[in-house]
């Protein structure tokens, strides 16, 4: 069941923003016509592979690749003696700076191995088996080194050191010596630790979650071709083809305007294809040997050397008034960073408490290197971990309170005005609504029977803006091309036809959307954040009425009259003065005659956008318990989110739908499980499980339209924040059906039957 | 190592091509007759995104080698519009927005093509345990199994006019 609630006097009608086209790209979608990564083939391409470290970490003592160059078939071999040694340098992304250093060492590795998987060397070859084998003649000599996972474990001032150069940042004072811990967050207001030694209700726990992978099904991709001159193509799906050539560009020390990018159709990312792996070895190993190279990764190659996100710890302590007022709210949050620096965790810190209008609180988080792969961005980056600590702690609240989980998180609630833990003041926001849509919703009162329980949680996500460009053509007929520079994860092309076609005041099906390569357009940041509809589609409605306004003047150069007295109504130039017998003329009309009034019409509008809306979901799941297996089944899940505005509601639904999913999946049976030898032991689907159709019931959804004022239809980020309550909105279930509150996710069923024994002792 | 050399049908055509024996149905589709909309997300028949039928019978084309492709008849996503006349099933996973990267999309609508021909009016339980082996990450299946759903009753309601 989807529902749509507008603020009935806020609601303007249009005649595109809020229809359900089908998708510009979707033909080819359902026909396998589509080209994603894997399916680009370019004539004398050669095959490249990888090959990856067996070890957790290891002191690499020297690469022999004699071997394997004399390997009758074999194109080129790299090794980290083939990359240029950077410096430091930061790069933001869409929702993190990189350190080009650390992306260099990534992507291929020097002096040290960091984690299983590890890349260490690459060859090209005439053919797959070829490669494949010239990998086992490629002699790495490893010196192995002890190894950490556990986020505690490498904080710990005797654990293994994986860098000598990291000395926390954000401590009072620069420490002397280097560790595992490469920064310090703290946000504060009030006097936490008097306000909770003031409380009359208190709460404490400790949680934690596991690495999990965006789980994406398309694996990294991509040709590569460079020549002698230094200039290089790469074909390869990922989530901003400009952020592929930046990163190429900085990690092979060349000229950005010498690569050019073309974008394929990407299978999914989920933030973790907001930076590359492959691309940059490509392209070495194509300049080497003078043809292009593919490289695909396998299943095994993407859990183990792509960016999962954090594990965390997440300790919630919380005070309140007996009537249910929070006066105090501490967090502390250690996240793994993976193999470099750069979890999450100050997304984390910033997001915790969103939600709420505090007096006092303090949030600190530890950011902490691990021998794991670097992580990535996934889906509101650090938010759900936290988010997952204190909506359970939340929980506990309510239940001591005697409260409704709702009302509980309604009194506290953020509304308009409230200063926002990490520093603005919201305005506009739907929190409250998202709230109460899900208290007045048919399936909060759905009685629950024996072993079922009914859980709530909520979410923030900042959503962004940034660079973005869109030009928009207008053809001979009257239709219109419009481009943009951001690959479409998810039905994005969709959303800029019809912000197009409403300005335009055209039909959908006369926008054709396209995401042209590098050298074609403007530079966009990547596809982010959830930042696409609303700051791509801000400079599609700015480029579309530029166009307007040329439209209007080719209209007033025809019929003699002054620009301002050309009005554009409905898709037609309408003449205002009254002296004129004029018709008015559509769009066709004149773009028939743009040859006789200037030539073709055309705009390129490149910004900044700034006043991304940040969004606010509530959600309610049903669970049942299997006694004797331990199972959760997910009878019901019902999510509510201020939107904005929906442009294509079936992908707004879609985006709440999927974040939903792979949000039940982490709370109840993802995780990255390692060896003592710190080796991942489940990296393929079968025994890293995602959920799949059974796993999972009907995702109903409520659409809360509490409008933008800083884009022209409203628009909102709305990608992200469905990932951040399931978390705790399904251990809450769980709590309520068992009796007993889990804390460590995944609640995977040995961890529940575990708990009822427990509880029945 | 000499190649085999394999003759079958797919998608209703003759088809022939050579292929080492360890080469998997999968690479040969997409390698050496160029149908690349059957995808290896997993290439350990864990995904589903290869999913293809062989006489009839809906298997994950990474499990299957090309060599056993010989005499058989093949159907990929490629077969499953009749010209520019889309399936039932396409055109309702376009109409419920049952798509989002489109990536496990091929492999989806190749196992519910098979899941109505041999169940044509299938329950949501059914769907769902049927569909069980194509992964999909974006939407969580919502759409996706109402899609199926619609598709069925569209399918049945052309057979009663037939």
């Amino acid at each position: 069941m989807s529902d749509v609630l507008d603020r009935p006097a806020t609601a303007p009608q249009f005649d595109s923003v809020g229809t359900r086209p089908i998708r510009p790209d979707g033909i080819d979608k359902v026909t396998g016509r589509a080209a994603f990564g894997a399916d680009f083939v370019m004539p004398g391409a050669l095959h490249g592979r990888i090959k990856r470290s067996p070890y957790a970490h290891a002191r690499i003592l020297g690469i022999d690749t004699r071997k394997a160059l004399a390997l009758p078939g074999v194109k080129a071999v790299v090794t980290g003696a083939d990359f240029p040694d950077l410096d430091e340098e930061l790069i933001e992304g869409g929702e993190a700076a990189s350190s080009m250093r650390d992306l260099a060492w990534n992507v291929m590795a020097r002096k040290k191995v960091l984690y299983d998987g590890h890349a260490v060397a690459a060859v090209a070859a005439v053919s797959p088996a070829i490669a494949e084998a010239a990998l086992d003649l490629i002699e790495v000599t490893y010196e192995t080194l002890p190894h950490v996972i556990d986020v505690e474990a490498s904080m710990a001032p005797d654990a293994p050191l994986l860098h000598d150069h990291i000395f926390t940042s954000g401590m009072p004072e620069k420490p002397t010596t280097p560790s595992n811990i490469a920064a310090r967050h703290q946000f504060v207001r009030g006097d936490v630790d008097q306000a909770l030694a003031d409380a009359e209700v208190k709460i404490e726990a400790r949680y934690t979650t596991k690495a999990v992978h965006q789980g994406y099904i398309e694996p990294h991709a991509c040709v590569a071709s460079m020549t002698a001159d230094g200039q290089g193509q790469v074909w390869s799906s990922s989530q901003g083809h400009f952020m592929v050539r930046t990163y190429c560009a900085k990690v092979l020390k060349l000229d950005i305007s010498d690569l050019r990018v073309t974008p394929a159709e990407i299978g999914g990312g989920f933030g973790g294809k907001t930076t590359v792996y492959l691309e940059p070895v490509a392209l070495a190993l194509s300049r080497i040997a003078g043809a292009p190279v593919k490289l695909v990764m396998s299943r095994d190659e993407v859990f183990r050397a792509t960016g999962p996100t954090s594990g965390g710890v997440i300790e919630v302590k919380l005070g309140a008034t007996k009537d249910g007022t929070i006066t105090a709210a501490d967090v502390l949050l250690k996240f793994q960073a993976g193999a470099f620096p750069g979890s999450p965790v100050g997304a984390a810190c910033m997001t915790a408490l969103a939600c709420y209008d505090l007096p006092n609180f303090r949030i600190v988080g530890f950011d902490v290197v691990t021998n794991t792969p670097k992580v990535a961005a996934y889906r509101a980056p650090g938010a759900p971990i936290a988010a997952f600590g204190v909506e359970s702690a939340m929980d506990e609240l309510a239940r001591k309170l005697g409260m409704d989980p709702i009302d509980l998180r309604a009194k506290n609630g953020a509304r308009d005005g409230v200063k926002a833990a990490y520093g603005p003041t919201f305005q506009n926001i739907g929190f409250l609504e998202s709230l109460e849509a899900i208290k007045q919703h048919p399936n909060y009162a759905i009685p629950l029977g024996p072993n079922q329980g009914r859980g709530v949680a909520v979410g923030f996500w900042f959503n962004v803006g940034g660079e973005s460009t869109a030009a928009i053509h207008i053809s001979e007929d009257g239709t219109a091309t419009v481009a943009t520079a951001n690959p479409d994860i998810g039905g994005s092309r969709a959303s800029m036809a019809i912000m197009a076609a409403e300005t335009l005041g055209i039909p959908v099906d006369k926008v054709r959307p396209v995401i042209p390569d590098t050298a074609s357009i403007g530079y966009s940041m990547l596809t982010g954040g959830s930042r696409t509809t609303f700051a791509v589609g801000m400079a599609v409605v700015q480029a579309a009425e530029k166009v307007v306004a040329e439209l209007k003047r080719r209209a007033a150069k025809l019929w003699d009259v002054s620009a301002d007295q050309v009005a554009w109504e409905g898709g037609k130039a309408v003449c205002l003065d009254a002296t004129k017998d004029v018709a008015p003329m559509t769009l066709k009309a004149l773009a028939g005659q743009s040859a006789r009034t200037g030539g073709p019409i055309s705009a390129e509008v490149s910004l900044n956008a700034q006043g991304a809306g940040p969004g606010f979901a509530t959600h309610v799941c049903d669970v049942e318990i299997d006694p004797e297996t331990g199972g959760v089944t997910v009878l019901r899940y019902t999510a509510s989110q201020d939107v904005g505005r929906a442009i294509h509601p079936s992908y707004v639904e879609g985006q709440i739908q999927g974040g939903v999913a792979q949000g039940v999946g982490w709370a109840l049976n993802e995780e990255y499980i390692f060896d003592a030898e710190g080796r991942m032991e489940n990296a393929g689907f079968l025994d890293y499980r995602v959920p799949v159709a059974s796993d999972l019931p009907m995702i109903d959804t409520v659409l809360i339209e509490v409008p933008n004022p800083r884009h022209p239809y409203g628009a909102k980020g709305v990608g992200e924040v469905p990932i951040v309550p399931p978390l705790a909105a399904v251990a809450n279930a769980v709590r309520a059906a068992t009796g007993v509150r889990m804390c460590d996710l995944p609640l995977s069923p040995p961890k529940i039957r575990a708990a009822l024994d427990a509880r029945a002792t | 190592m000499s190649k085999i050399h394999v003759t079958a049908t797919v998608n209703g055509d003759p088809a022939e091509f050579l292929t080492d024996p360890g080469t998997t149905l999968l690479d040969a589709l997409r390698d050496e007759l160029g149908l690349t909309g059957s995808k290896e997300g997993c290439g350990s028949g864990d995904c589903g995104a290869c999913s293809v039928m062989v006489d009839g019978r809906l298997v994950c084309s990474c499990l299957v080698l090309a060599a056993e492709a010989e005499g058989r008849r093949i159907e990929t996503i490629e077969g499953l519009a009749h010209g520019t006349e889309l399936h039932p099933l396409q055109q309702k996973f376009l109409e419920h927005a049952a798509l989002q990267c489109g990536f496990c999309t091929p492999g989806l609508l190749v196992a519910a093509k098979a899941l109505l021909d041999a169940n044509p009016d299938p329950s949501e339980e059914e769907t769902r345990y049927w569909l069980a082996g194509n992964l999909c990450r974006c939407t969580g299946y919502d759409k996706v199994i109402r899609a199926v759903l619609d598709a069925a009753a569209v399918l049945r309601q052309e057979r009663r006019a037939a």
